[in-house]
């Protein structure tokens, strides 16, 4: 009974992935990028993308966010690269908890899934020079 | 006299809860109160003895739920130093600050302007923002200068421009700041605007008068202060009753109807359309008999109190960042060194105690503050200096986790 959840949450894994994420730091001249933001909780992410073709060629993230959707970020974008465009919007909900390892619970489910948002809708749209400026809802 | 908080907490069964294993610790009083017995029973025998419609019956039963209605009314008006008739019942602060703005808006003129400060929660800034975009209105705010209190300059200088009214927080519920009402509705009557004041964090913990402020209008939910969800007040100044608009329209509110036109009830009913939160106001009358029985003095010692124990206990953590005054009211915001605020309330939880993370509804003030979200923790008569202590142990478990 002393398993606290936190400690259950915070793994290793997922420390490791928030403490040094991957694929981190912003990509100048990528072929698409996109932002996105948890207004109920503060996280924000911004993906960059460059492809080749049907092909993820690379992938990386910032972010000012807690350790979930931190850790989701690195593990999706180290997941995607090399992956075909397809397979990456083809991935849901399943293929995140899977990466992470853990079901964070009903309260942090939006942590865990930001990254795969603002990374479809990466793919979804052709990049803008300079960037678009959607991020935060009232 | 100290508060005798472990009888207090006898009163609240939902505090006997464990979360994790771990007995509940409830800490995020600024967001919703929890429920006396004392409450939940009035409400259940009012459903159980005497539920009819109100101002509509003959019958008795009718009657019955009227007089309960009315009854509550007025020990709700006796708790601000209202007089019954200026305590319009509505459904939480917002909506009553949205009939604020909807009352007052529509009868303005294009360009006139709307002065709101920068500490105010979305309820006192959308419902403006949306009446602003409709009657081509003028937005403005007040700063926040030293100390995390308002610039009195500031809202000299927004008053000057002679605003349509001066909508105000009376407690920021990130910041704990206590403004000085009285003052800030003595100079919006000088410089000829309305006052509002949003008192959904004060009226709960402090003794608020509503004629001492001077205040045309004081908006605060029920379910803050020991009563139920769904049921709030509004305080609008007899005065200002006869001469503006209704806000919705629909049974109890009209005196009489026809195709062409209606005429509007009395006040506070010309401001209250359709079958009211009858059980509502009886609980939140509850809650108030039960808040006087402990004295409003008591309630805010003690919870100023756990407020400075509570800071203390977080700034030895260090990397600490506590937003607020030194004086504050019963609540802290802060965030600990790089763990982000949803983080920490997760290891709070993992301890049973509940504090919240986010922008609490005020995200142009968290961000002023550089922050996407913040830890808040805030208290109430029931909470302890054990609770303090846990939380302060959470956070150091967060820290050395994810710091």
């Amino acid at each position: 009974m002393d398993m606290m959840d936190a400690e259950r949450i915070y793994r290793e894994n997922i420390l490791d992935h928030y403490k040094r994420p991957r694929r981190y730091g912003r990509m100048e001249g990528a072929d698409a990028e996109s932002e996105g933001a948890n207004p109920v909780c503060g996280d924000e992410i911004r993906v960059w993308l460059k492809l080749k073709g049907e092909r993820i060629e690379d992938a990386r993230f910032e972010a000012a966010a807690c350790a979930i959707c931190t850790a989701s970020a690195s593990m999706l974008l180290e997941q995607v690269v090399g992956k075909k465009t397809r397979q990456a919007l083809g991935m849901g909900r399943q293929e995140v908890l899977a990466l992470l390892g853990i079901n964070p619970g009903p309260a942090r489910l939006k942590c865990a899934l930001l990254p795969l948002e603002v990374l479809k809708a990466a793919l979804k749209k052709p990049a803008s020079k300079g960037g678009g400026k959607d991020a935060g809802k009232g | 006299m100290a508060l005798d908080v472990e009888a207090i907490r006898e009163d609240f069964p939902i505090l006997r809860r464990k979360v994790n294993g771990k007995r509940i610790a409830y800490l995020d009083n600024a967001a919703t109160s929890q429920k006396p017995l004392a409450v939940l029973e009035a409400m259940e025998r009012y459903y159980r003895t005497c539920n009819a419609n109100v101002h509509r019956g003959t019958h008795r039963l009718s009657e019955e739920a009227t007089d309960a209605y009315e009854k509550a009314r007025a020990n709700i008006a006796g708790f601000i130093n209202a007089q019954p008739e200026e305590i319009i019942f509505t459904k939480n602060a917002t909506e009553a600050l949205n009939l604020v703005a909807s009352v007052v808006c529509r009868q303005a003129k294009e360009g006139q302007r709307i002065l709101l400060t920068q500490m105010e929660h979305h309820s006192n800034i959308v419902p403006w923002q949306i009446w602003a975009a409709e009657r081509g209105l003028e937005l403005g705010y007040a700063e926040i200068g030293e100390g995390f209190s308002l610039s009195g300059q500031s809202v000299l200088e927004g008053l000057s421009g002679s605003p349509l009214i001066f909508s105000f927080t009376h407690i920021s519920n990130v910041l704990g700041t206590i403004n000085d009402a009285a003052w800030l509705c003595r100079k919006a009557r000088q410089a000829g605007a309305y006052s509002c004041v949003d008192a959904a964090q004060s009226v709960p913990h402090m003794q608020v008068d509503v004629r001492e402020m001077g205040c045309d209008f004081l908006a605060f939910s029920g379910h803050k202060m020991l009563g139920p969800m769904g049921i709030g007040v509004l305080y609008m100044r007899r005065r200002l009753q006869e001469c503006l608009p209704p806000f919705l329209g629909g049974g109890d509110m009209i005196s009489s109807v026809g195709f062409e036109r209606s005429y509007w009830n009395a006040p506070p009913r010309k401001y209250e359309a359709g079958t009211p939160n009858v059980a509502g106001a009886i609980g939140l009358s509850a809650a108030i008999d039960y808040l006087r029985r402990v004295g409003m003095g008591k309630i805010a010692r003690h919870e100023k109190e756990l407020a400075r124990l509570c800071v203390e206990r977080l700034e030895a953590i260090g990397k600490a960042r506590i937003y607020g005054p030194k004086k504050r009211a019963g609540l802290v915001s802060f965030n600990i060194g790089s763990v982000h605020a949803h983080d920490a309330a997760a290891f709070a939880d993992g301890e049973g105690v509940q504090i919240r993370a986010g922008h609490h509804c005020a995200m142009p003030l968290v961000r002023m503050l550089g922050e996407a979200a913040t830890c808040r923790a805030s208290f109430y008569l029931y909470n302890t200096e054990e609770e303090v202590e846990r939380l302060s142990h959470a956070m150091r478990k967060a820290q050395r986790a994810l710091g």
